[in-house]
This record gives C-alpha cells, sequence and structure tokens, in this order.
C-alpha cells in the first residue's frame, strides 16, 4: 500500500494509506483524547472529542473517521480545540445523570477521566436532569441509561466482534438511547449470549456487572483486544 | 491582617467539612493566617459583611439557602464552590430528575410512606424552610470565583487551593485534584 507522508504537531511522518489521522498520530506520539474510538472496531465519530486542526481546511476534523492525505498539516492540540473540548465533556455531564460519588464507574471511567484533563472544574451548561431509568432484567449485566453518552461502542462490539447483533440505538438527539432488540428489556433478550464485551467496551458507568457497586466496575479492555488480534491477525497473545 | 474566613452548610451531608476537618495540623497552621468569622463550627448567627473568602458546602435545596446565599455573595469577595454538591448539585439535586412537584413527593416519600412513627410532613413556618421546586448547583445562583470538587474533596485538596489562596495567587486546581466523586 502506497505510504502517505504528513505532518503532525510539526513532525513530519509518513502512515499508510488510508490509516485515520488517529492512527498516525500514534506513531507521531501525539496523545488525541478520544471517547468513541475503541481499538479493535471501526470508528463511527460519534463523540468529536477527537476533533483536529488541520491547515487549509476551516473547520475541525475528528481524527478517528479522517483518513490522512499527501501533505497534511495536522494539529492535535491547541487552545481552541482545548476549548471545545472541554465544551463536548461539559454537555455530555449536562445532558445525562452522572453523579460520580455514587457511580459503578468512580476511579475508572474514560469520561471523568477525561473531563479532569481537561481543566473541567464545573459544568457552564445547566444540567438537564432527564427521567433515566436503569434494566436491570438481565442476569449478569445492568445498564444505566443515566450515564450513556450514547458512544455506541456496545452496539458496536455486540454487532462485529460478538457477532450476536443484540445492542441497537433508538430514537435521534438527546432522546437516542440504547436498546436490546427491538426494545425489549435486556433479560428477554434470546440474542444476547451472555458474553460481557459490550460491559467490557463501556467507557462509563452505564454498563457494569451486577453486583458492583460504587467504584467497583473496572474492565479488562485487553479481553477485546485478545479477540480481535487472534482474529485479524491469527495471533494469540494478550495485547499489552 | 489575618484573611476574614468563612465556610457554610447547604444542601450536603457535612463530609466537606470533615474533610476541612482532616486537614489536621494545617488547620493551626491556618489559625495563624485567618480570622474564622462564620462556619458550622463557630457560633455567630448572622453572616457578617466584608468576609474575604467563603467555602460553600451543598447545593442550594432550599428557601433558606436561596436566602443565605445571595447574602454571602453580597458580603464576599471570594466565593469557593466546596464539593460536589455545591459544585454540580451532586447526590441533592438526584430529585430534580422526577421533575415538576418533585418538592412535595420527596417528602412525601420520606415523611410519610418511609415513616415507622408518626407519619407528618415537617411543616413549621419561620423555622422548616420550604423545598426549592428545582435543586441547584451554587454558580446557578450566584457567580462563584473557584471550584473545589470531590466527594468530598480530599484534605490535600483542600489545603492545595486554599494556600494558593492565602499566598496570593490565582488558584488553580489540576488533573486528577479536579476530580469529581
Ligand atoms: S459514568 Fe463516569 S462521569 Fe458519569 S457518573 Fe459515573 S464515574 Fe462519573
Ligand atoms: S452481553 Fe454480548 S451478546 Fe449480550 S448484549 Fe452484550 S455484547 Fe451483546
Ligand atoms: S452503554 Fe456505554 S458503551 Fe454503550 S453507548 Fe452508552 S456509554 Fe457507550
Ligand atoms: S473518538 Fe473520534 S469522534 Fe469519538
Amino acid at each position: 500500500m502506497a505510504a502517505k507522508t504528513l505532518t503532525i504537531d510539526g513532525k513530519p511522518i509518513s502512515a499508510e494509506e488510508g490509516a485515520t489521522i488517529l492512527q498516525a498520530s500514534e506513531e507521531a506520539g501525539a496523545k488525541i483524547p478520544t471517547l468513541c474510538h475503541l481499538d479493535g472496531v471501526y470508528d463511527v465519530g460519534a463523540c468529536r472529542l477527537c476533533l483536529v486542526e488541520v491547515t487549509g481546511v476551516p473547520k475541525l476534523l475528528p481524527a478517528c473517521t479522517t483518513t490522512v492525505a499527501e501533505g497534511m498539516d495536522v494539529k492535535t492540540d491547541s487552545e481552541r480545540l482545548r476549548r471545545y473540548r472541554r465544551m463536548i465533556l461539559e454537555l455530555l455531564f449536562a445532558e445525562r445523570n452522572h453523579v460520580c460519588a455514587v457511580c459503578v464507574s468512580n476511579g475508572h471511567c474514560e469520561l471523568q477521566t477525561l473531563a479532569y484533563n481537561h481543566g473541567m472544574d464545573h459544568v457552564r451548561y445547566d444540567y438537564l436532569f432527564p427521567k433515566w431509568g436503569v434494566d436491570n432484567t438481565h442476569p449478569l449485566f445492568g445498564m444505566d441509561h443515566n450515564r450513556c453518552i450514547l458512544c455506541t461502542r456496545c452496539v458496536r462490539v455486540c454487532w462485529h466482534i460478538e457477532g450476536a447483533g443484540t445492542k441497537n440505538v433508538s430514537g435521534r438527539g438527546a432522546q437516542a438511547r440504547i436498546i436490546t432488540d427491538l426494545n425489549i428489556p435486556w433479560g428477554e433478550s434470546d440474542s444476547c449470549t451472555r458474553c460481557g464485551k459490550c460491559v467490557q467496551a463501556c467507557p462509563t458507568g452505564a454498563l457494569s456487572h451486577k453486583g458492583s457497586t460504587v467504584g467497583e466496575m473496572e474492565r479488562d479492555r485487553g479481553k477485546l483486544e485478545f479477540i480481535v488480534l487472534a482474529r485479524e491477525k491469527k495471533q494469540w497473545v494478550t495485547a499489552d | 491582617m489575618k484573611v476574614r474566613l468563612a465556610t457554610v452548610w447547604f444542601g450536603g451531608c457535612s463530609g466537606c467539612h470533615m474533610s476541612f476537618l482532616d486537614l489536621d495540623e494545617f488547620l493551626i497552621d491556618l489559625a495563624e493566617k485567618i480570622e474564622l468569622v462564620y462556619s458550622p463550627v463557630v457560633d455567630t448567627k448572622e453572616y457578617p459583611e466584608g468576609v474575604d473568602v467563603c467555602l460553600i458546602e451543598g447545593a442550594i435545596c432550599n428557601e433558606d439557602n436561596l436566602e443565605l446565599l445571595q447574602k454571602i455573595r453580597q458580603r464576599t469577595r471570594v466565593l469557593v464552590s466546596f464539593g460536589d454538591c455545591a459544585v454540580t448539585g451532586n447526590v441533592p439535586a438526584i430529585r430534580n430528575q422526577l421533575g415538576l412537584g418533585n418538592e412535595e413527593s420527596v417528602l412525601q416519600r420520606a415523611y410519610i410512606e418511609n415513616a415507622q412513627h408518626n407519619p407528618s410532613l415537617p411543616r413549621e413556618d419561620g423555622i422548616v424552610p420550604p423545598l426549592l421546586p428545582r435543586v441547584m448547583p451554587v454558580h446557578e445562583v450566584v457567580h462563584v470565583e473557584h471550584y473545589l470538587p470531590g466527594c468530598p474533596p480530599p484534605a490535600e485538596r483542600i489545603k492545595a487551593l486554599v494556600s494558593q489562596m492565602l499566598s496570593g495567587v490565582e488558584p488553580k486546581l489540576e488533573g486528577a485534584a479536579l476530580k469529581f466523586g
């Protein structure tokens, strides 16, 4: 495959044709913040946290779904980007009910970590305080819509790693939500194999193992990487 | 001149104040630099004029909270939202999810449905303040200068912010020192 040469944060690098800016940035040692991206499944550009500046392009582009081009000049960090990223994080907090103090993921949450790394000391937007429920009908797992950021990682692992197709999205905008099959309680699903991949994939406290209490929900993302690596590269090693 | 410090306890569990007391021997250093002019731990009834800094614990839940907060804003130079309830609404604001009329339904639930003895609503004009229809973080009501998140903020974090303020530098917490929860 042809290689493309480009600069990321002033560093000249070469990347495979078809690689995303996000993939290329790893080589350049630039750490772009991501939330909906998950190693091993395709990207959808849902969260917009990975926005970068590309010289000559007036709008900001998501690094996870933009492929590299010859001569591209990418900036992954700037005052403007940091301002937008913090804004995105604040909107995520305002849109649902995040009460870290009583959340299963407190201390192990990607949203929470990104928030403090972006200097989010408070949320400037009015909280919506929507009324969302919790689906605790599954024998092994729980789904708390209050903590869901609609990144669709669970949907993608369920369809494309497990191949079960249990998790889906219904509705639009702030009313969008993760559903089971054609919107039935999770516990009644025949398609769910109880593999738990969605729980491993979730960046927040939305999906958890039943019985975990505040701060207890830690995930082992290595398990997903192991499966993907084994399937795609026929390498049976844990990704570490 | 000693810094005139106040602390106030609104809709919170007092955990933030407990964490403040966890400052241990730093409290002794602090005592030399500040005068505690109003706080749940001192016996001042009226919030004084000319306060330099006020640490505000808790969300704004009832009419008393609202009235006192406005007074505090008028009489204080620097306000600090102290802990998650002040910063985000946190646990006290969960009732906002119940929508309109929750100020009635939560009392009903707590004092009637779940009462084991003498089910009755706590009502006494001028003594028991009526709940607001919606719990608010402090900055939704008045301008706040600094934020000190955490549930409660660990003593180290309080020390960092208070020390910065006392040494005259613009207080700024960063990274994990801003973690909620
Ligand atoms: S999901 Fe993360 S950000 Fe949301 S309440 Fe839980 S720990 Fe906090
Ligand atoms: S447990 Fe597995 S099959 Fe069931 S919803 Fe989650 S990813 Fe899909
Ligand atoms: S449940 Fe978790 S993984 Fe699924 S969309 Fe919500 S936050 Fe993302
Ligand atoms: S990580 Fe790129 S849009 Fe979410």
